[in-house]
C-alpha cells in the first residue's frame, strides 16, 4: 500500500504574534516553527497502517525552504521518503494554492491512500485536504477517527476503505468508499511516537525529490491584513502574589460575579 | 443574490444554518436572501425557512436522503448554476467542512471558511476569521471569479438576530439529476459512542483543564479546586485524547457545550473549538502563563501566571469561608 502523508509546518504554540511591517503576514524571522500538530496524528496513523498492510509512506510538503525541518521530522519518525514542492512564496499561500501545489506534485505518484490532519494550526481553512481529493480525482472523507482497510473479497473486488467519521456533538459514522481516497484525520485518533536517535541517523539518508511550484496557480483569497482579536469582554486582569490574587478572585467571585 | 445552504436532519434546521441567515441578512446591503435546503424530503425545513419570510428552495432527490461529499457537491452545483447567486453562505459544520472545498473546487468559486465577522456589505464586503489558533484575526477578500463561498464559524453571530419577514417567503421546489453511481461514499448510520454519563450542561459550575495541567497527576489539583467550588470537572480535547479524564467531560464542538454560571478555565489556551463550546459561560476565570492565549478573550477575570501556584492559594481562599 502506498501511502501520501501531507504535513504542514507551523509556528510553534508558544510563539507570541508578531506582525510584519505590510501586517498582511507574521515576521517570519522571529518565528520558531513545528509539525501541525493533526498532521502529526496523519503520520502516525499512516505507520500503523504500513506496520499492518506493508508499503511505504511518502510524506508531502508545499512550502518554503524552511519546512525540511519537518520533512526530515517525519522522516526521522519513519516515513520512507519525502516529496517537497519547494517554493518561498507557498509560506502564506490560501488552501486553493496549496491544494494545487500538493496535487500536482503527487498525481504521477498514484497514491493508494492520501492522510493529513484536519485542518492547519495557522491559517486553519480546513480545505486542503478535500480539495486535494477534488484535485486528483477521488473520493473523501474528513474529521476521522479510525481507518479500516477491507480486504478484497474475491476475485475482480478491490480492497476498500470503511472510516469512523466524527460528527458534532458525540456522534459518530462510519463511511465506506473505493481507494484511492483522501482522509482527513482528528487528533487524537492515535497515541503519536517520537523519533529515535536511530531514526534521526536514517532519516540522513532518506530521498527528499524538490518539486518546482507549478506557474499560474491563482489565489482565492487575500489576507488584507492581520489584528490582535478584538475583545468580546472587558478582562478584569488580576496581578500580584498568588496569595493576593486568590483573594481578590475569591472575593470577586463572591461579591461582584456572585458565581459562588 | 446571496444564497444561504440551511442544514437539517430529519426536518429539523440547526441553530447554525440561523446563525447563517442572520448573517446573511448583515452582508445583503440589500441584495435579496434565499434558501437552500438538502434531502430527501425537505418539506418541514423548508417550511420553518419561509415562515421567517425566506424565500426557499427545497431540494428533494433520493440520493441526498443521507448526507455525502459528492451527492450534495453535484446539488449544490446545478442550485448555483440555476440561480446564479453572489455569495453562497454555509454554517461551519463538519457537514459544510465535509464539502464545501469540494464544491469550491468543482465550480471554480473561491472559498473563505470559520468567518467571525463582516466588514461593508454587499459585493465590497471582506471577512474576518480567526488565524494562528485565534492568536490574531486576518480581514480578508475573495480573490477570482464566481460566487464567494463564506462558511460561518458557529455562534459568531445571533441566530436571535434574524430578522423575521412580515409574511411568509415561497417554496420553489427544484429538481436536481444525481445519478447514484457518481456517489462514492456509502454512509452508515450514526451512532453515539458512550452513554455520556455526566451531563455538563446542568452544572452550575465548571472547572476545566487543557495542556497546561501537564501531567495526569496533576488533574488532583483541578479536582481540588472544583471540590472546594462544588463544581464539575471538565477539560479541553487534548486532556481527553491523551486518556487523562474520559471523553464525556470534553467540551466544545466535539464534546458538549455548556453555559454554567462560572467556568475556571486551567492552562487551557482556547482554540475556537473549545471556545465554541463554553463562551457563552456567565462568568469566565482564565489562569494561563500565556498572556497572549486567545482565552483571556472571553474571560472575565484573567491571571497571567503559574497555575500551581495560583489554584492551591485559591483553594486555601475559598477554604477559610
Amino acid at each position: 500500500m502506498k501511502i501520501a502523508v501531507c504535513i504542514k509546518q507551523v509556528p510553534t504554540r508558544e510563539w507570541q504574534p508578531r506582525l510584519r511591517e505590510d501586517k498582511a503576514w507574521i515576521r517570519e524571522q522571529d518565528a520558531s516553527f513545528e509539525l501541525n500538530e493533526p498532521d502529526a496524528f496523519a503520520l502516525e496513523e499512516a505507520l500503523r497502517l504500513r506496520e499492518k498492510h506493508s508499503g511505504e509512506v511518502v510524506a508531502c510538503a508545499a512550502g518554503p525552504a524552511r519546512v525540511q525541518q519537518v520533512i526530515r521530522e517525519a522522516l526521522a519518525r519513519g516515513a520512507d521518503r519525502a516529496l517537497h514542492v519547494d517554493d518561498e512564496a507557498l509560506a502564506s499561500a490560501d488552501a486553493s494554492i496549496t491544494s494545487a501545489a500538493l496535487a500536482s506534485a503527487m498525481a504521477d505518484e498514484h497514491f493508494d491512500l492520501v492522510l493529513t490532519g484536519l485542518q492547519s494550526d495557522d491559517q486553519g481553512h480546513a480545505q486542503v485536504g478535500v480539495m486535494l481529493a477534488e484535485r486528483l480525482g477521488v473520493p473523501h472523507s474528513t474529521i476521522i477517527m479510525e481507518v479500516q482497510i477491507v480486504p478484497s473479497s474475491g476475485p475482480g473486488q478491490a480492497a476498500r476503505l470503511r472510516v469512523k467519521r466524527e460528527l458534532e456533538g458525540g456522534w459518530f459514522q462510519w463511511i465506506g468508499m473505493p481507494l484511492p481516497a483522501v482522509l482527513t484525520i482528528q487528533s487524537g485518533i492515535n497515541q503519536l511516537r517520537y523519533a529515535t536517535l536511530k531514526g534521526i541517523m536514517a532519516a540522513k539518508k532518506k530521498e527528499i525529490r524538490r518539486v518546482p511550484l507549478p506557474p499560474g496557480l491563482a489565489a482565492s483569497q487575500r489576507i488584507l491584513g492581520l489584528s490582535l482579536p478584538a475583545r468580546s469582554k472587558q478582562t478584569k486582569m488580576l496581578t500580584g502574589s498568588a496569595a493576593d490574587i486568590a483573594r481578590e478572585l475569591a472575593r470577586l467571585l463572591r461579591d461582584e460575579a456572585r458565581a459562588l | 443574490m446571496i444564497l444561504v445552504v440551511a442544514e437539517q436532519r430529519a426536518g429539523a434546521l440547526n441553530r447554525a444554518s440561523w446563525e447563517a441567515v442572520a448573517a446573511a441578512q448583515q452582508l445583503a446591503g440589500g441584495m435579496p436572501v434565499k434558501a437552500v435546503v438538502f434531502g430527501e424530503a425537505t418539506d418541514n425545513a423548508a417550511s420553518e425557512l419561509a415562515s421567517a419570510g425566506l424565500d426557499v428552495l427545497a431540494v428533494d432527490h433520493p440520493a441526498l436522503a443521507g448526507y455525502t461529499p459528492d451527492g450534495f457537491t453535484q446539488a449544490l452545483q446545478q442550485v448555483v448554476a440555476a440561480v446564479s447567486p453572489s455569495y453562497v453562505l454555509l454554517p461551519h459544520t463538519y457537514q459544510t467542512r465535509d464539502f464545501a472545498p469540494m464544491a469550491a473546487v468543482r465550480m471554480g468559486a473561491p472559498l473563505v471558511t470559520d468567518v467571525t465577522g463582516i466588514k461593508g456589505s454587499g459585493s465590497s464586503a471582506t471577512f474576518v476569521r480567526p488565524v494562528f489558533q485565534g492568536k490574531l484575526a486576518a480581514e480578508v477578500r475573495h480573490e477570482g471569479n464566481g460566487p464567494r463561498l463564506v462558511t460561518f464559524q458557529i455562534g459568531a453571530f445571533r441566530a436571535d438576530a434574524v430578522q423575521r419577514g412580515d409574511r411568509p417567503g415561497g417554496v420553489t421546489r427544484m429538481e436536481v439529476s444525481i445519478d447514484a453511481a457518481t456517489i462514492r461514499q456509502t454512509p452508515e448510520p450514526p451512532f453515539k459512542e458512550a452513554r455520556q454519563a455526566v451531563d455538563l450542561g446542568q452544572a452550575e459550575r465548571i472547572v476545566a483543564v487543557g495542556r497546561g495541567i501537564k501531567s495526569q497527576e496533576n488533574i488532583a489539583v483541578a479536582e481540588k479546586l472544583a471540590r472546594a467550588m462544588s463544581a464539575e470537572v471538565a477539560a479541553s480535547r487534548p486532556i481527553c485524547d491523551s486518556g487523562w479524564l474520559p471523553m464525556e467531560r470534553q467540551i466544545g464542538s466535539s464534546g458538549q457545550t455548556v453555559a454554567p454560571k462560572l467556568y475556571v478555565a486551567l492552562g487551557i489556551s482556547g482554540a475556537i473549538q473549545h471556545l465554541v463550546g463554553m463562551k457563552g459561560s456567565r462568568t469566565i476565570v482564565a489562569i494561563n502563563k500565556d498572556a497572549d492565549a486567545p482565552i483571556f478573550e472571553v474571560a472575565d477575570y484573567g491571571i497571567v501566571g503559574d497555575l500551581f501556584e495560583i489554584v492551591p492559594a485559591l483553594i486555601t481562599e475559598l477554604d477559610k469561608q
